[in-house]
């Protein structure tokens, strides 16, 4: 059974190890600030105990102050899981670094949520439009489309 | 005398016979060998999760019947069980025994076509597909029996499913179940033991066991590559812990490990069809009571399931309103083709079209 | 109305000037081309008799007909089935189903068309030889079906060239797209050697 690992125990070791990145966390997910994003992703995959070599999915919610991107990531070895969350505000340009290079799974997702959303991945080596073509306006699934 | 050679862009465009659907390739070549790949797609982009947020609850169900058109009950499944996690609403048992008989009706089907399609692809032109086509027919007619549909059937509901099935369904599905396995040594008998679809097939289109983990692969691709993951075994759902089957795995990660896989995990299926017809209660209610206008309590889930291509999930945020607030869907034949570069680079164009028949795509579910 | 093929050098170059075509299709298809049956009363009237002649060449006409499946979703495996051993096309003379637009006569739109498909599918239309026949199959390509709200949906194929028969369902069974194709046949036995179409003139 794939269980749930505790948001708030893994909060505090990420906390000391890269001490200012954690957010929040409550009893399904972890807020991690969008700068440390990189760091953050490196440390989960290589710690032993926590070892999250697997990316599922990645996505992104608008609510309209902010947007919000969404990792789930789960250890086959210890049969666990971790939802793992950041924010960006800003509509004009938010931009998150991009976590292509940890895990490959991440390749086409963020190109989707570029085109979809808008949101800029930094990193990402080919970031352009995936399922809409190129000259589109916009991006659809924002909440302020049409 | 020394030749000079220039590199090339071919295009293996949208309308392709053997692109399973409209998927576009652009290939570079140095004369007939690869040297990369870029997949193109988007031509059946619907826009699936833009209008699941102007739609109710069970408005969507028809939605999800065409990501994967060749398995639309796991679809059904894996948005029913996402709604269900959400709003903490039990199925009962004789419900969650009916959706455990249909999936795995339907992945046998799906798998059917997989393969079939494949082995049209390594050169026997239609005969595999027609063989396998006169099985699905018959799965195609008990569905027909109990849902009215052949191909997007829209049964599942959010507590269960919408209609009871008939009196003489348990009969024709014993009777399929008695006979199917001797059509699956049919087409072992015809087609394993082959030398042209052996040298076509075997150590082509390797995908080494860490790819495959950093890629996100998952479904039979990531199970030849070596990874015991099935999240039937790994993260039971609904009542899959009660029954008793094995998890089919290869070591090599080539087409050949790809298409076995498929076929024993349809040997699989027909075990546990057998132990739910066995387990099911005889009389009960179909699906529990949900009003038509559901509004579940604002909060976000991801409910997944293991469909025929993969791991399907359904990712659902909502506020407390009738519609979802955002709803998204990881497609898991999108991640699959992540590693096409990978495994395409170096090739012959001849072996492209197997490697990508290998991979089981269904443009429905990458596009959405 | 011709495709203009653009000079491109690079693989960027040659997205851009895709994206460029697309969003042409986008302004400039707003409105349905007209259904050629509007005008086949009128060719009636005018026409004194079909020769013994144009009646042989159009029995012929209908009954080997060549078709091209342009099949992008679920019901191209319906439009398979109906060329399966079960609802068997190959007795009404559709025997040979090639991919290929230059050796068709009648194309099968089965399946959702989007913005970013149309080019491609009147690419194909256009490269089709005379005289020639469409098919729209399926609630997606009649009218844009349950996707009609959507962005990046055709509301119809008959926005991008003219359909001769349509076949209701979402998916049609494989009974109702012969019933569509017989349909189609009894409209080519109605033309003649010249004007075997009744409609392109």
């Amino acid at each position: 059974m794939t269980v749930a690992v505790n948001a708030e125990e893994t909060g505090q070791k990420i906390a000391e190890a890269i001490p200012g990145s954690v957010v929040s966390s409550d009893k399904g997910s972890l807020t991690v600030d969008s700068k440390a994003l990189a760091q953050v992703s490196v440390f989960l995959k290589n710690t032993p105990g926590l070892e999250f070599d697997y990316l599922t999915v990645l996505t992104a919610v608008d609510y309209l102050d902010y947007f919000e991107v969404i990792y789930r990531l789960v250890s086959l070895r210890n049969n666990q899981s971790l939802i793992l969350k950041t924010r960006v505000f800003g509509r004009d340009n938010p931009t998150v670094p991009s976590v292509t290079d940890t895990w490959r799974a991440a390749y086409y997702q963020e190109r989707e949520i570029f085109d979809l959303l808008g949101i800029k991945f930094e990193g990402h080596p080919d970031l352009r439009r995936l399922l809409l073509w190129e000259g589109f306006n916009g991006h659809p699934l924002r909440r302020d489309y049409l | 005398m020394p030749i000079k050679t220039e590199q090339f862009y071919l295009n293996v465009g949208p309308q392709h016979p053997s692109t399973h659907g409209v998927f576009r390739l652009r290939l570079s070549l140095d004369g007939e060998v690869v040297t990369d790949v870029e997949p193109i797609i988007g031509y059946l982009h619907r826009g699936i999760e833009k209008l699941a947020e102007s739609r109710t609850y069970t408005q969507i169900i028809p939605l999800t019947d065409r990501l994967d058109y060749l398995a639309s009950m796991t679809d059904n499944v894996a948005y029913c069980l996402a709604v269900e996690k959400l709003a903490g609403i039990k199925v009962p048992e004789r419900a969650e025994h009916i959706r455990v008989i249909f999936s795995e009706l339907m992945r046998i089907s799906s798998h059917m076509m997989a393969v079939g399609f494949y082995l049209n692809d390594c050169g026997a032109f239609f005969t595999p597909v027609l063989y396998m086509w006169r099985e699905r027919e018959k799965i195609i007619d008990l569905f027909d029996m109990v849902c009215g549909q052949r191909l997007l059937y829209n049964y599942m509901r959010v507590g269960g499913v919408s209609q009871d099935i008939p009196d003489e369904f348990i009969p024709a599905v014993k009777k399929f179940v008695a006979e199917m396995p001797q059509y699956i040594g049919e087409y072992n008998q015809l087609i394993k033991q082959n030398e042209i679809f052996l040298a076509r097939s075997k150590g082509v289109g390797i995908l080494p066991k860490e790819t495959a983990i950093n890629i996100g692969a998952s479904g039979p691709v990531l199970r030849a590559s070596g990874v015991k993951w099935d999240i039937r075994k790994m993260d039971p759902y609904s009542i899959y812990d009660r029954f008793d089957f094995e998890v089919p795995t290869g070591d090599a990660g080539d087409c050949y490990d790809r298409y076995w896989v498929r076929i024993q995990e349809m040997t699989q299926s027909l075990r546990i069809i057998e132990q739910a017809i066995n387990q099911m209660p005889a009389k009960g209610p179909i699906c529990s009571d949900v009003p038509q206008f559901f509004r579940p309590p604002p909060g976000e889930t991801y409910g997944y399931i293991e469909a025929p291509k993969g791991n399907l999930g359904f990712y659902i945020v909502s506020d407390g309103s009738i519609a979802p607030y955002r709803l998204h869907i990881y497609p898991p034949t999108l991640i699959n083709i992540t590693a096409l570069k990978d495994m395409m680079i170096g090739w012959k164009v001849a072996d492209l079209i197997i490697i990508f028949g290998s991979m089981d795509v269904v443009l429905g579910e990458i596009d959405r | 109305m011709e495709i203009i093929r653009p000079e491109v050098s690079t693989p960027q170059e040659a997205d851009l000037a895709e994206g460029k075509l697309i969003n042409s299709f986008l302004e400039n298809c707003t409105s349905q081309y007209p259904d050629p049956d509007k005008w086949l009363d009128e060719e009636i009237r005018r026409n004194v008799l079909l020769t013994t002649v144009d009646a042989a060449v159009a029995w012929a006409r209908q009954r080997s007909i060549f078709p091209l499946i342009f099949g992008t979703a679920c019901c191209a495996f319906e439009m398979i089935a109906a060329s399966g051993p079960r609802f068997d096309l190959s007795r009404f003379g559709m025997d040979i189903i090639r991919f290929s637009p230059r050796q068709a006569d009648v194309m099968l739109i089965t399946g959702t068309i989007t913005w970013k498909m149309a080019t491609a599918a009147r690419m194909i239309y256009d490269q089709m030889p005379e005289p020639k026949w469409v098919i729209a199959v399926g609630a997606c390509a009649i009218s844009g079906g349950t996707f009609r709200e959507s962005y990046s949906v055709v509301p119809g194929i008959n926005r991008i060239m003219p359909v001769d028969v349509y076949v209701p369902g979402c998916p049609p069974r494989p009974e109702a797209m012969i019933h569509g194709i017989n349909r189609l046949q009894a409209k080519i036995v109605k033309g003649t050697i010249d004007n075997p179409n009744l409609a392109l003139k």
